[in-house]
């Protein structure tokens, strides 16, 4: 015990100040949200994932952002097992086809607001997986997307930032 | 190793003859009657071989029909055997009775390309779903990559267990944290697991057709996302099977680097499953303690080489990206500091009573088991089976780097850490050598095209195990097939008989010391 404890204290905290995103990357669809939405939103966060498909390395950026130097519940947000207590699905991959009922179940599921990110270039536009009997070739041709954040991962702070912005009011 | 293939000629009377497509020659390439494909593999089961892949190809623009491979890995050897089928009898003797593994390379290949393994005794589809016309086999040449198919009604029948007090738990393919889908099913009396069954294809992008309508120069940027964790390995991996078939020589110092990403790529990735098991064990500490190392990895990869995980660096004919002395030096600080604090962390993992009752004789995986199952990996080494590609088939620079591989026997999710923590001091140490003695030169040589009907081959140890990439080019310089063979395509096997036995709860734990890749194994 005595070991973790001052391991804990020799790491002190990780957490750094989020490095500033590259615009072009994110970007934002008109997103039809009531202010106190907004608000209530811009604190507590919670998000479902859904692989549809990726190559896991857009996971790996994710998990990114829930490491201590990334840190993303210091805003609030939250990943979460049920698509029921979701504000957001953070949607990654082309969609495969054998991922397509899924993902409509998951939204589905979902109580309003539902916020979609599409997540990575995949996700975006089908990345180099493009369209094909087994790929949908993006996650707008299967539910609509209220914000893209291309890369091919996306950096963890593309995707921090592409997230937080939605809650900037205008 | 010629009596091997001595053996294996007499066996087979006469009636082989020698692959002269197959590159590089080192690795043996027959051509057998179909009767006697089942033959070939009897001797070689018998030789203790171990059955690495299975696959067919459409060879319509070769001259018509389908070739049936097998591929083995004997010791140090690799050995293909091919057979033709026609296309009005699609038909070919399955292995299974041989070796488990083709069981379910052979559902994948009558399902993706229609070919028939006559004696498989479970026909189910697999990858494909039960909503794709029955007759849809993407990978056959009459099949457009870009068909829309229809959606059909159909059943996947699961394998079921009857008894008092069994249930089942359905998991999936959504699951509860930030990973890859797949459907799990478990029945249980109890807590116990009595039978795992695992569905799997939800990640099907349909890679392996997507490779023959890229350009092999192309090719290289697909295979890098076959599975985003490794796709150093998968790039080099098609790199220097494209390179053996058109004689390409790399420079050393390109080969030198290559080394130099992937054993990168080994430590992040171990670092990465360490915690997370330690954290699926309830001890968060150490997957925070251990993200904050890795991250610093990633950190270092992007300045110096301009990407995160270091994808599309690597491609046929060498490397993109350079280091230089500072670079070097910058490197070997990092490894320090991440050696020291490492070693602490392990401290704490060795000490922690609580954690060790949780992964010590968790998710046994026999070596018994794991042969049987041809098993690769860090799975197969924590189960007794010394396979190391880095080792038996060194591919360069391993060919003068040398590469302690740690082997332990208890099969248990404490040994796959183990093995994991071993690796990363010793891929420490490799790094350490190869920037000491990076070859000078050039990074990267043009590269030819191949010629017609040549195949390449290569095998190559990412973080998870053996990769296979098996390369075939059509009439006129195209991708005619490319076959990849993550190592998860076997392991998976080997998670459902690690469970049996255990108690429901401690699945998260065991299928994270396993770690295998949907996507690497959808495809
Ligand atoms: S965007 Fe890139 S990293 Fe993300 S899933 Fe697609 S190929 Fe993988």
């Amino acid at each position: 015990m005595i070991r973790i404890l001052r391991q804990m204290f020799r790491t002190g905290i990780a957490t750094e100040p989020i490095a500033v995103a590259n615009d072009d990357n994110v970007k934002i669809m008109d997103i039809k949200l009531s202010k106190t939405a907004k608000r209530c939103l811009r604190k507590s966060l919670v998000i479902r994932q859904v692989d549809a498909g990726s190559c896991n390395g857009c996971e790996l950026e994710i998990h990114a952002i829930n490491n201590p130097i990334y840190n993303c519940e210091r805003f609030g947000i939250r990943f979460t097992a049920s698509p029921r207590f979701a504000d957001m699905v953070l949607v990654t991959g082309p969609v495969s086809r054998n991922m397509e009922v899924a993902l409509r179940r998951t939204y589905n599921a979902m109580a309003t607001p539902k916020l979609v990110v599409a997540l990575g270039d995949c996700a975006c536009n089908g990345g180099i997986f493009g369209e094909s009997y087994a790929s949908c070739g993006g996650v707008d041709k299967v539910i609509p997307v209220d914000v893209y954040i291309s890369g091919c991962p996306p950096v963890p702070e593309d995707i921090l930032q592409g997230i937080l912005k939605i809650f900037i009011p205008k | 190793m010629t009596t091997l293939l001595e053996t294996l000629m007499s066996e087979l009377g006469g009636e082989a003859v020698a692959n002269k497509h197959q590159y590089p020659r080192t690795v043996i390439s027959l051509i057998v009657p179909k009767d006697k494909f089942v033959v070939a593999a009897k001797a070689l089961k018998k030789a203790d071989a171990f059955l690495t892949a299975e696959w067919a190809t459409d060879e319509t623009m070769l001259g018509g029909g389908f070739g049936i491979y097998a591929c083995y890995r004997c010791d140090a050897q690799y050995l293909v055997v091919k057979t033709k089928v026609s296309e009005d009898d699609p038909t070919f003797p399955s292995l299974i009775k041989k070796y488990v593994p083709a069981y379910r390379f052979e559902r994948q290949m009558s399902s993706l390309m229609g070919v028939i393994p006559v004696g498989h005794t479970d026909m189910r589809p697999w990858i494909k779903f039960e909503n794709w016309p029955p007759d849809a086999w993407p990978l056959r040449k009459s099949f457009a990559a870009s068909t829309l198919m229809p959606s059909v009604q159909g059943d996947y029948q699961w394998i079921r267990a009857y008894g008092e007090g069994v249930y089942e738990i359905p998991v999936g393919p959504v699951h509860a944290g930030i990973i890859e889908p797949g459907h799990f099913r478990f029945q249980a009396v109890g807590e116990n697991i009595i039978n795992l069954e695992a569905r799997l294809g939800y990640v099907h992008k349909g890679i392996e057709k997507r490779f023959e309508v890229l350009s092999f120069q192309d090719g290289v940027r697909l295979a890098a996302r076959v599975s985003g964790d490794t796709t150093v390995a998968h790039s080099i991996a098609y790199s220097i099977a494209l390179e053996t078939m058109t004689g390409c020589r790399v420079p050393q110092r390109g080969h030198w680097l290559r080394a130099l990403f992937l054993e990168r790529e080994r430590i992040a990735n171990h670092l990465g499953d360490i915690g997370a098991i330690c954290n699926d064990a309830a001890f968060a500490f150490m997957l925070y303690q251990l993200s904050r190392l890795k991250e610093t990895l990633l950190r270092t990869n992007r300045k110096l080489f301009g990407h995160r995980f270091i994808m599309d660096r690597v491609v046929p004919g060498g490397c993109t990206v350079d280091i230089d002395t500072e670079g070097k030096a910058e490197i070997l600080v990092e490894l320090d500091v991440l050696a020291k604090q490492f070693q602490r962390l392990v401290r704490i993992y060795e000490e922690n009573p609580s954690l060790e009752d949780r992964v010590r004789d968790t998710g046994v995986f026999t070596p018994e088991i794991a042969k049987e199952l041809c098993t690769v990996g860090v799975v197969a080494r924590a189960s007794g089976l010394k396979v190391d590609c880095r080792v038996h088939q060194p591919f360069p620079p391993y060919d003068s780097i040398e590469v302690k591989v740690p082997v332990l026997i208890s099969g248990d999710v404490h040994a796959r850490v183990w093995v994991r923590v071993k690796e990363i001091r010793e891929s420490i140490r490799i790094i350490k050598h190869i920037l000491e003695n990076l070859p000078d030169g050039a990074i990267r040589t043009d590269i030819s095209m191949p010629i017609s009907e040549s195949e390449g081959f290569a095998a190559v140890e990412g973080w998870r195990g053996e990769i296979i990439y098996w390369l075939q080019a059509g009439a006129d310089a195209q991708i005619n097939r490319c076959m990849v063979r993550d190592p998860s395509s076997v392991n998976w096997l080997g998670l459902e008989q690690a469970i049996k036995g255990n108690i429901v709860p401690d699945f998260p734990l065991c299928n994270k010391s396993f770690n295998q890749s949907y996507s690497g194994h959808d495809l």
